[in-house]
């Protein structure tokens, strides 16, 4: 018994240790000169840490080379406002479908659900097109105005969620005058931070990393966001590996900030409202 | 009364936004792209109808076949392993309570939220023939093999090699499992201990209260991350188009990227449409298939109460 548990403890942090490893390469590899770098490269040798000089220069030049505070920013304004927007419509949509009695509401649920099937593939053509003829190629527009009409997942995740606050905080609310508009806003929004931290962090992760959107709606360099940038800069300096790791790794650092932010919220809000029902 | 009547108007204005969200953004492209599917349409000019001509190329179209075997290739191979791991991983961590069990999981969470496009370059130099991450472990191990079973043995190409490329890519993706696994922690923590100390008494080992209980109790969980892991991988397309443009020879050449050249590089908006309409009635078929295979051992806790 004893030995096992040991076994499968060893066995974990070996796992552990197997998916965290090429972070630690990357974060080597960033700190190597050029030219250098492609050979001399052995994480084995623990020379490799002390060696040569840490080059801090590459995170300096790695996002120089090419504008990458443009690209930065044009994500930015996307996540930010994509989020709000998300944020806003899917909770009052999520409401809806929890809350209120109206015409066609099992239905509709059922098809947000099929939805969430459908491949992008099928819609990218016509929405091409169709933004084309709104005069919106090659400006953010398409990237955040969607995302004011809901999303299936967080309106989804929205209902499951206000599903498990008691009815009966509405009903108290209506006695004392509350319409349904601010029983929403203020009783119910509220209530639902774990909820809210966890469909914008999604909602931030799928935008800030979102890559097929920009490639296809966006042409001009001014326009471009980290992740097309970073794209492209694996075909113009393809050699050199530290450059490429270091802006990698910038554009990788929010990820890792936001959930270290809201881990707690995240967990909870899963077992809760996540996959039952 | 007045206050149902008052629902139904505010029902309706607060599922407003989805509703015009469905029909411009999901049922309009819809229909068109079932439209463009039959015309020959390059952008520039308007759309002319050809009837079935986009179908009847592309069941000529080598590529389109290739492409279809590269997916199925992918998607097979990739979705059952990466729910394994997943499995495996979950269980893992869910079974040690030690300090730095939690920090164990964490890292096999965090690969699955770093931006796609970053993780395709890193691994592209990992699985770097000569200098990456992944044959410096490989190649000592096989040389030691070589000097003492006096064979040759040399390190995969991985994405220099047309018959390693596939391989490559289904190995990444498995780096990217740990969403699923967190899906899988929290079904794991919600089996009441009291079926496990059941079982136990009634004399069943640690594999039998495996298969007996958790299996089951978490079977929810995995018929959906199966499901949406095979929509997901059907639609693999980034690490494709970043880290080695459907090579080489034509070994990643995923259906999506097909589709997305066939639209985007050579304006074949019709023939694409055609592909996308395709890809559409092959999830719709799987999925139906696999609710009607697996969708039977599927145990939800509050059936038949």
């Amino acid at each position: 018994m004893k030995t096992s548990s040991l076994l499968q403890r060893v066995m974990l942090l070996l796992g552990a240790l197997v998916f965290m490893t090429p972070f630690l390469w990357m974060v080597l590899v960033s700190l190597k000169p050029s030219h250098s770098s492609l050979i001399d490269v052995n994480p084995w040798s623990p020379a490799q840490w002390t060696s040569t000089p840490l080059e801090w220069d590459n995170y300096a030049r790695s996002l120089t080379i090419r504008p990458f505070a443009l690209y930065g920013w044009n994500t930015t304004k996307v996540t930010l406002l994509g989020i709000l927007g998300e944020v806003l419509s899917s909770s009052l949509i999520g409401y809806a479908f929890a809350r209120l009695n109206f015409v066609g509401r099992g239905p509709l649920f059922i098809l947000i659900l099929s939805t969430m099937m459908l491949p992008a593939q099928v819609t990218m053509v016509p929405l091409f097109i169709l933004f084309r003829t709104f005069g919106w190629i090659d400006t953010l527009k398409p990237l955040i105005v969607p995302a004011f009409f809901g999303s299936p997942f967080a309106i989804f995740l929205f209902r499951q969620y206000f599903m498990t606050i008691p009815g009966s905080l509405d009903e108290a609310a209506t006695i004392d005058g509350a319409s349904r508009f601010q029983i929403y806003w203020r009783i119910i929004l509220p209530l639902a931070k774990p909820v809210l931290a966890t469909v914008a962090f999604f909602s931030f992760l799928g935008r800030w990393n979102d890559f097929m959107g920009p490639l296809i709606y966006l042409s001009s360099e001014s326009n471009f966001t980290l992740a097309l940038g970073l794209a492209s800069f694996q075909g113009q300096y393809s050699t050199d590996w530290n450059l490429m790791m270091a802006a990698s790794l910038v554009v990788m650092a929010p990820c890792l900030l936001f959930f270290f932010l809201g881990q707690r919220f995240f967990v909870s809000s899963i077992v809760l409202s996540g996959l039952r029902g | 009364m007045k206050r149902s009547q008052s629902d139904f108007i505010a029902g309706f204005l607060f599922a407003l936004p989805y509703l015009i969200g469905l029909c411009v953004f999901a049922l309009y492209p819809i229909a068109m792209s079932f439209y463009y599917s039959f015309t020959r349409y390059d952008i520039f000019s308007s759309p002319e109808w050809i009837g079935l001509a986009n179908y009847t190329e592309l069941f000529g179209d080598r590529f389109f076949w290739t492409s279809i075997y590269n997916t199925l290739y992918y998607t097979f191979i990739s979705v059952p392993l990466g729910m394994l791991v997943a499995v495996a991983a979950g269980i893992a961590v869910e079974c040690q309570k030690f300090r730095g069990s939690l920090s164990s999981g964490l890292s096999f969470f965090l690969p699955s939220i770093t931006p796609l496009v970053a993780a395709s370059l890193l691994w592209l130099w990992i699985f770097n023939a000569r200098f990456g991450l992944l044959n410096s472990v490989i190649t000592p191990v096989l040389d030691f093999l070589n000097d003492f079973l006096d064979s040759s043995l040399t390190a995969p190409g991985w994405l220099a090699d047309p018959s390693w490329s596939k391989p490559a890519l289904i190995l990444m993706s498995l780096w990217g499992v740990g969403g699923t696994m967190v899906l899988y922690l929290a079904a794991l923590q919600d089996v009441p201990q009291s079926l496990y100390e059941v079982a136990e008494l009634d004399g069943a080992g640690p594999f039998r209260r495996f298969l007996s209980v958790t299996l089951p109790m978490i079977s929810p969980v995995l018929f959906f991350t199966l499901v949406m892991g095979l929509i997901a991988a059907f639609q693999v397309f980034l690490q494709a188009y970043v880290m080695t443009a459907g090579g080489p020879g034509d070994s990643t050449t995923f259906y999506c990227l097909y589709l997305f050249n066939n639209g985007f590089l050579y304006f074949r908006l019709g023939y694409a449409s055609a592909m996308a309409w395709i890809l559409f009635l092959l999830v719709i078929a799987v999925t139906f298939l696999v609710f009607k295979t697996t969708g039977r051992y599927v145990y939800y806790e509050g059936e038949g109460a």
